[in-house]
């Protein structure tokens, strides 16, 4: 079973979260909630695996303040 | 699903007195079927074909209007083929394998069911579902084994080890009967059900459908289309579906809090279809309200008492697993019942319909809850992540996969103790605890035939000719490829992957349930023994 590897993997982790805030930037709350589904689901299948998923899903929600 | 208005009667059927309502006695039939739908009657003329003889009764004297049951699959068609209406359900009904769905104002994707050459049926059929028990109707009377009791209401049950005696109530007065076994096919609001107390347990939809089947003339393909909040129906989903006779049918999602009764007056149906035909004239056939739910009785079988159809499970319509699987149970059921009545089975045979059959329920609940899940997005987030497939779909192949409009339905595979787990590879299309692969073969005259129209009521032993004559056991058909049948297109050989000697069992519903690389008598006869419930090792 594969893990979800949660070490960072970034070389540049500062340039990977402004790339990712760049995109939301311009966007109202509505839009920029759609803007994460529609990455989250890209992202979900270029990973294509079913336990790392999980493993992400549930370190998403176990984190919520 | 569940409606909310009664129905105008297309066909009719006369009440008529039987002598069993003059006897003392209770009289006793081996099998009554309670309720003529589609899967009562397919039940009785299963049973009735394998010699057993049947009594089917009916609270109603006539054959309801309204589309219904609209989509047969190419495995239920298989089915009525083997009852003697595949072939007029597939003549009448419209073929269709494309379904194309919508986001918004725009064509999110395509999908063909590709149907695999060389089947006698095609993937699916539209037909109202009239028609449909028209046909099974007309069957039932070609049997002497089986009868309809009009105007027969069943009012009481009770049973006991040696049978189940029935309370019914006719235009004549009261009157009892004694069956063996006893068979619920009433349906979603089963009497049986309620009478027996038993817990239909699982999950309403909090949405409701409005049905239009409306007379049109339009050059529309004959293609599944269904919209995720299209431009003319404010918000909500819409599916459009060909039926013969120039008919369409329409679904239109009205939500949980719309009031029936008005949004089935004429004017207010009206008002949403103006809108979505663009000025095309048409008239209204028929109009229901429907909520639907995604449930199952615990158990199937009660001891001599045995649910099929929507009385043993509920599903929503998307997917068209409703009548495809009531009809699979009735043929499931059938060939073990006559086995189990004739002596060369054990009672506990039935366990197997239980446990095969809810293993396709649980798989039908399944997919019509997620399905449902897709449509009816429960959450404002539930709802953004079913818009975001939607909108990646245009772009990306991966997120079509996602897109839910209903999973259509397939047949039933088991993982049954029946089955004779594989002990050598066998690859192509065929698979243990599957339905047998049809293909076209010519039989000994040289004449098209199809494989699944040459099997026998009984076991099959289909076995590659290697120039050896299997000395099969007695009650088996055998088969012989190669001369008895001609794979003359090689499908039959890509299909079950055959070489000289193979062979393969079938079971009398034509499920596969044991095959070999060669011919053994001892291990056929355990084969046999087992899909018999003998062994269960």
């Amino acid at each position: 079973m594969a893990d979800l590897d949660t070490s960072s993997r970034f070389d540049n982790p500062d340039a990977a979260f402004q790339l990712v805030v760049d995109a939301h930037r311009a966007l109202d709350a509505e839009a920029s909630a759609e803007f994460n589904a529609r990455l989250v689901l890209l992202l979900a299948n270029h990973i294509g695996d079913m336990d790392v998923l999980k493993q992400a899903v549930e370190a998403a929600a176990k984190t919520a303040r | 699903m569940v409606e909310t208005q009664q129905r105008q009667s297309v066909f009719s059927f006369g009440y008529s007195r039987s002598a069993d309502q003059d006897s003392a006695r209770p009289v006793r039939h081996p099998v009554i079927i309670v309720g003529a739908g589609p899967v009562g009657l397919a039940a009785g003329i299963d049973l009735a074909q394998r010699g057993v003889p049947v009594v089917i009764l009916d609270d109603a004297d006539r054959i309801g209007e309204g589309s219904r049951g609209l989509c047969y699959s190419k495995r239920c068609l298989e089915v009525l083929d083997t009852l003697g209406a595949g072939e007029a359900v597939a003549e009448k009904g419209v073929e269709w394998k494309v379904g194309k769905v919508y986001f918004k104002d725009r064509e999110v994707y395509e999908f063909d069911l590709l149907p695999d050459a060389g089947h006698k049926m095609p993937a699916f059929v539209n037909l109202q579902q009239y028609y449909l028990e028209n046909y099974l109707v007309e069957r039932v009377e070609q049997l002497d084994e089986v009868t309809v009791r009009w105007r027969n209401k069943l009012t009481g049950v009770a049973q006991d080890t040696d049978g189940v005696t029935i309370d019914i109530e006719t235009p004549d007065g009261p009157y009892q009967l004694r069956a063996d076994w006893l068979i619920a096919a009433d349906g979603a609001n089963s009497t049986l059900r309620k009478l027996m107390d038993i817990e239909f347990v699982g999950e309403t939809f909090r949405d409701q459908f409005l049905i239009a089947d409306i007379k049109m003339d339009a050059d529309f393909p004959a293609v599944r289309r269904f919209w995720f909040e299209p431009p003319f129906h404010d918000g909500q989903s819409t599916l459009l579906h060909k039926q013969p006779d120039g008919v369409w049918r329409v679904d239109f999602q009205i939500g949980w809090d719309a009031d029936p009764k008005e949004e089935t007056k004429p004017e207010k149906v009206r008002a949403r279809l103006d809108k979505m035909m663009e000025g095309r004239p048409y008239e209204l056939e028929w109009l229901s309200v429907y909520t639907f739910q995604c449930r199952r009785n615990e158990r199937f079988v009660y001891d001599r008492v045995i649910f099929t159809g929507d009385a043993a499970h509920q599903v929503s319509p998307f997917g068209a697993r409703g009548a495809n699987s009531g009809i699979e149970d009735s043929h499931n059921l059938a060939w073990k019942l006559a086995l189990v009545l004739k002596g060369e089975a054990p009672a506990s045979l039935l366990e197997s319909y239980d446990l095969e059959r809810i293993q396709a329920a649980e798989t039908n609940i399944g997919h019509s809850t997620r399905s449902t899940d897709f449509l009816v997005p429960k959450s404002p987030g539930d709802k953004r992540l079913r818009d975001a497939v939607l909108d990646l779909a245009v772009e990306f192949p991966f997120a079509r996969r996602m897109v839910n409009s209903g999973r259509l339905h397939t047949a039933a595979h088991y993982d049954s103790p029946l089955s004779t787990p594989d002990t050598e590879d066998f690859g192509g299309t065929a698979k243990l605890g599957d339905p047998a692969p049809d293909a076209p073969m010519t039989d000994a005259s040289g004449k098209d035939v199809w494989l699944l129209n040459a099997l026998s009521r009984d076991f099959t032993l289909l076995h590659v000719t290697n120039g050896a004559a299997p000395n099969v056991p007695e009650g088996v058909s055998l088969i012989t490829i190669g001369e008895d049948l001609k794979d003359k297109s090689g499908l039959f050989a890509k299909r079950y992957d055959a070489m000289p000697g193979a062979c393969y069992l079938l079971r009398p519903d034509q499920y596969l349930t044991a095959r070999f690389r060669s011919f053994d008598r001892d291990r056929v006869e355990a084969a046999i023994a087992r899909a018999k419930g003998a062994t269960h090792g």
